[in-house]
């Protein structure tokens, strides 16, 4: 045993002097199995103290990150044995097993793990089950707490009650130290009784009174709650007496609810001080919803309500948020119809204000069209899409669904009564034409449907998101606002 | 009415709402001024004996109310004593449990008085004092009220953490029998709102930095879903699931098992609250949101449009996809071993990047404290692989299937119920 080595640590947590000894360690080549750790104030240990050989100067080895993010957390456990475990960890690691901190089957590294894990749990146990309780000074309310943690944690752990109660006055005291801040600094002292903290608090009662009223006896799931409170706590949680209580009476209380069955209603019922507005009274369907045309506003808002409140709706529209009807100015002299609303369409209940309406809106002010004094809308007026996690996939809407929509789209039309109707993208040139062609082989050419609409055929904006390469991007958005351009002279 | 009795009453009114999260908000403390902090996790103060988490004081303000939903203890036509917390009671109450430790923050919530709008304004009037009279810091959930003015939303957002509306039913139609004040559509077009608000939010301050950015609600929305009050299956609580957390970003949906309350309507008697069932719906929205399941991949594990109530939704899909496994520890990719029953994520990705330095042996999933007698009939590790014919066993259920833990647990609270 002569040539073993006895380390001395000034404290229990103290990383810097761990870190510092464990270089020289290194340096020296002392393997782990050689070295003795004692922190200050342990009995004398088997090497009694065997200085360090002469020649070890601190060396800088490479270690991961994550290992001495570890070792700075594990070092605070209160068992003894964890200094010598973090230096074979180390001495592993810098002979060879770099890679040690990602296996997670090695049985240091499981150790380590532990040790770091319970130490954030009492850390996490000390913020979570603090209570304070406030006495009267001369300087004003102060406010003292006593705590009893497993493990070495209070001064590292002291930086999150500066932060939170940065502007009162406190104590924690715990058996083994004492954290102490007057709103300005922090000092650590030594470890106090119980018997030195208020045995009390005023608010303590309306504390337990919340605790108990916020508990469901129809719910006991007792073991969860001692799982997360373990009962080691309670004998300082001032609203841990009631648990008992409560668990006690919680079968005598569900079972009198369930007695009790229902009950009247009450006489007085609770009633509004300013009447409300009667929750939106659905229209009853307008006999010339489809034929009144005096005042094209009024006809298009109630060919929006009728919409609104059809219950004959394609089933898929359930999941959408609402309708999206179109927008613009009865009158206007060039109507744009899209596909259908989109993600963004779907939560503000507006037409054309997704990424595709942002780059049609450029596009056409590019192509000089007075975007306001235009009217947009599109064939198909609720969001189909597919959820997929956080997105929405969308969903090509099918010949029954632009069917359905197309009495109203050909009514929203009439009511506009635009010179031109210009058709973005293929559902909506099938919508307005009731045949499926190829936008490529009519793009551009102007169309007379049989009820005498002049259509003109072009691409959809999102087709331009679509493109992968920003050449074949420019290059098509070239086309697209040429075809703009072209639908406006068409009106001018 | 004295103080201590109107918490009482508001408490108790408030304690059917699940959430009490008061995590994932910006990190701030009060080192300049003000009182209290947030820093990312957060903290259950404590712990009531329905196991449920105690971390914000969660009350209502009044619980006077002019609607009349079936489900709620606080309906116009309920005889339940009534009160109501002036502004500055609430304020005062928050910062006194703040400040000895017992909370992180406030969730406040109320009946409808007078008017939505009103009753906004009453609720981020609170929230306001709290922020801008008292500098706090600490955490803050308001529930909206859907129809409540765009400019009172805003300002709630600009207070709170966390927003939330309660869609309430996983059905429109339920919604209109049990509560025919609300309007579903309504509240799916508020969610949209606060979802275009808060992702604006997010995209202001991450192009233009903090200052410029207009603080709405960092800590997203979420909703709560009654189960077991209407006659929807699970398949149709977890479509609602799926299209909501796809459409308004939710950060949670909240599943409440129908609990009996102390002055049921004719509408709804009392029952049991269907405890394992909502436990099975949360399992399976893990799954939906960590996991790579498909919610018809889910459901298949069930019988009949609803989960299996006995086992946990990953065992029941794996056990009616038997010829999926066994699956290698040590060659499957990631989605694979998503997929293996008692696996969870955290342990798949420290068996991903174990793997890469030496080749996993049962006794190290021992020691990793997996439960191996589910685990290992679907498992080939380098030194295992399931004996012949054990997935093809009719009684493989029985072998894998936990005798002890949440099923067995839940069960006698009740029977004693019924």
């Amino acid at each position: 045993m002569s040539d073993g080595v006895g380390i001395l640590l000034p404290g229990q947590a103290d990383f810097a002097a761990w870190r510092q000894q464990a270089r020289r360690l290194l340096a020296a080549g002392v393997p782990p199995e050689r070295v003795e750790w004692r922190v200050l104030g342990d009995p004398p240990g088997l090497f009694g103290g065997a200085p360090m050989p002469a020649e070890a100067a601190p060396v800088t080895a490479s270690v991961p990150r994550a290992f001495l993010e570890q070792v700075e957390v594990a070092i605070r456990h209160r068992d003894p044995e964890r200094f010598a475990l973090l230096y074979r960890i180390l001495w592993r690691i810098v002979r060879g097993e770099h890679g040690l901190m990602q296996v997670a089957t090695d049985a240091d590294f499981i150790r380590v793990q532990a040790m770091a894990k319970a130490v954030r749990r009492d850390a996490h146990k000390l913020h979570a089950f603090l209570r304070f309780r406030g006495i009267e000074t001369e300087q004003g309310e102060r406010y003292v707490a006593w705590f009893e943690p497993d493990h070495h944690i209070l001064e590292a752990e002291a930086g999150f009650f500066v932060r939170r109660f940065a502007a009162l006055r406190w104590s924690i005291l715990t058996p083994e130290a004492s954290a102490h801040w007057d709103g300005e600094t922090l000092r650590m002292g030594a470890g106090g009784t119980r018997a030195e903290a208020p045995p009390e608090d005023a608010h303590e009662e309306l504390w337990r009174a919340y605790y108990r009223s916020i508990f469901n006896p129809a719910r006991m799931k007792p073991d969860a709650m001692r799982a997360e409170m373990p009962v080691k706590y309670w004998k300082n949680l001032p609203e841990a007496r009631d648990i008992r209580g409560l668990m006690a009476e919680a079968p005598q209380r569900v079972a009198e609810m369930v007695a009790r069955g229902a009950t009247p209603a009450a006489s007085r019922r609770q009633r509004s001080l300013q009447p409300q507005a009667a929750p939106e009274v659905a229209l009853p369907m307008p006999a010339d919803l489809f034929s009144r045309t005096e005042d094209p506003a009024a006809a298009l808002a109630a060919l929006r309500a009728e919409l609104e409140r059809r219950n004959d709706l394609p089933p898929w529209t359930a999941a959408a948020t609402q309708l999206v009807f179109g927008e613009g100015p009865p009158g206007a002299p060039l109507l744009f119809v899209g596909e259908q609303p989109g993600d963004e369409e779907d939560l503000a209940g507006r037409p054309f204000v997704g990424p595709a309406g942002r780059l049609f809106n450029r596009a056409a002010e590019e192509a000089g069209i007075d975007r306001p004094a235009a009217y947009v809308t599109n064939a198909v007026k609720h969001f189909k899409f597919k959820p997929t996690g956080r997105r929405r996939l969308h969903q090509s809407p099918d010949a029954g669904d632009i069917t359905y929509y197309r009495p109203f789209l050909k009514r929203e039309i009439e009511l506009v009564g635009p010179q031109l109707v210009v058709s973005l993208g293929a559902t909506a040139l099938r919508a307005l034409t009731g045949k499926p062609l190829a936008i490529t082989k009519v793009r551009g050419e102007l169309i007379e449907t049989p009820d005498g609409l002049r259509v003109f055929p072009t691409v959809h904006p999102s087709y331009l998101l679509r493109l992968p390469d920003p050449e074949s991007k420019a290059r098509e958005y070239e086309r697209f606002v040429t075809d703009l351009r072209a639908a406006k002279r068409e009106v001018a | 009415m004295e103080l201590r009795r109107k918490l009482e009453i508001l408490a108790d009114a408030a304690k059917y709402d699940a959430s009490c999260a008061s995590s994932g908000t910006d990190k701030r403390d009060s080192r300049k001024g003000g009182l209290g902090s947030t820093e990312g996790m957060g903290i259950c103060h404590a712990y009531t004996p329905d196991g449920r988490c105690v971390s914000l004081l969660k009350v209502l303000l009044t619980n006077a109310c002019v609607f009349d939903c079936a489900y709620c203890i606080n309906r116009a036509g309920s005889n339940v004593q009534r009160a109501r917390f002036t502004v500055r009671e609430l304020v005062d109450l928050t910062l006194h449990f703040y400040r000895r430790n017992y909370i992180e923050g406030l969730f406040l919530s109320s009946g409808i008085i007078r008017s939505p709008d009103y009753t906004m304004e009453q609720i981020t009037e609170v929230a306001r004092q709290l922020r801008e009279v008292h500098g706090f810091r600490g955490y803050i959930h308001l529930k909206t009220i859907p129809d409540a003015a765009p400019d009172l939303l805003a300002k709630a957002g600009l207070y709170a953490d966390r927003l939330s509306i309660n869609i309430e039913l996983p059905m429109a139609e339920s919604l209109r029998a049990l509560a025919p004040e609300k309007d579903a559509p309504g509240i799916r077009r508020a969610m949209g709102r606060m979802r275009l608000r808060i992702d604006e939010a997010k995209e202001a301050k991450r192009t233009e930095g903090r200052a410029a950015a207009p603080r709405f609600a960092p800590a997203g929305q979420s909703t709560q879903m009654i189960v077991g009050a209407d006659a929807a299956d699970d398949r149709t609580v977890l479509g609602t699931t799926a299209n909501l957390y796809a459409s308004y970003g939710l950060r949670r949906v909240y599943y409440s098992a129908y609990s009996p309350i102390p002055d049921a309507s004719a509408l709804l008697p009392p029952a049991a609250p269907p405890l394992v069932r909502e436990h099975r719906l949360y399992q399976a929205d893990w799954l939906l949101r960590f996991y790579g399941f498909e919610l018809d991949e889910i459901m298949a594990g069930g019988e009949g449009g609803h989960l299996d109530l006995g086992i946990d939704p990953k065992l029941a899909w794996a056990l009616k996809h038997r010829e999926r496994f066994p699956v290698d520890v040590n060659r499957a990719p990631r989605e694979m071993l998503l997929r293996v029953p008692g696996l969870g994520a955290k342990t798949v990705d420290r068996l991903l990047s174990a793997r890469r330095h030496r080749s996993i042996r049962s006794d190290d999933l021992g020691r990793l404290r997996l439960p191996l007698a589910k685990l290992l009939p679907f498992l080939v590790t380098a030194d295992h692989r399931p004996r012949g014919g054990l997935l093809d066993r009719a009684d493989l259920r029985r072998i894998v299937a936990p005798r002890t833990g949440f099923a067995a647990q839940a069960r006698p609270v009740q029977l004693a119920l019924l």
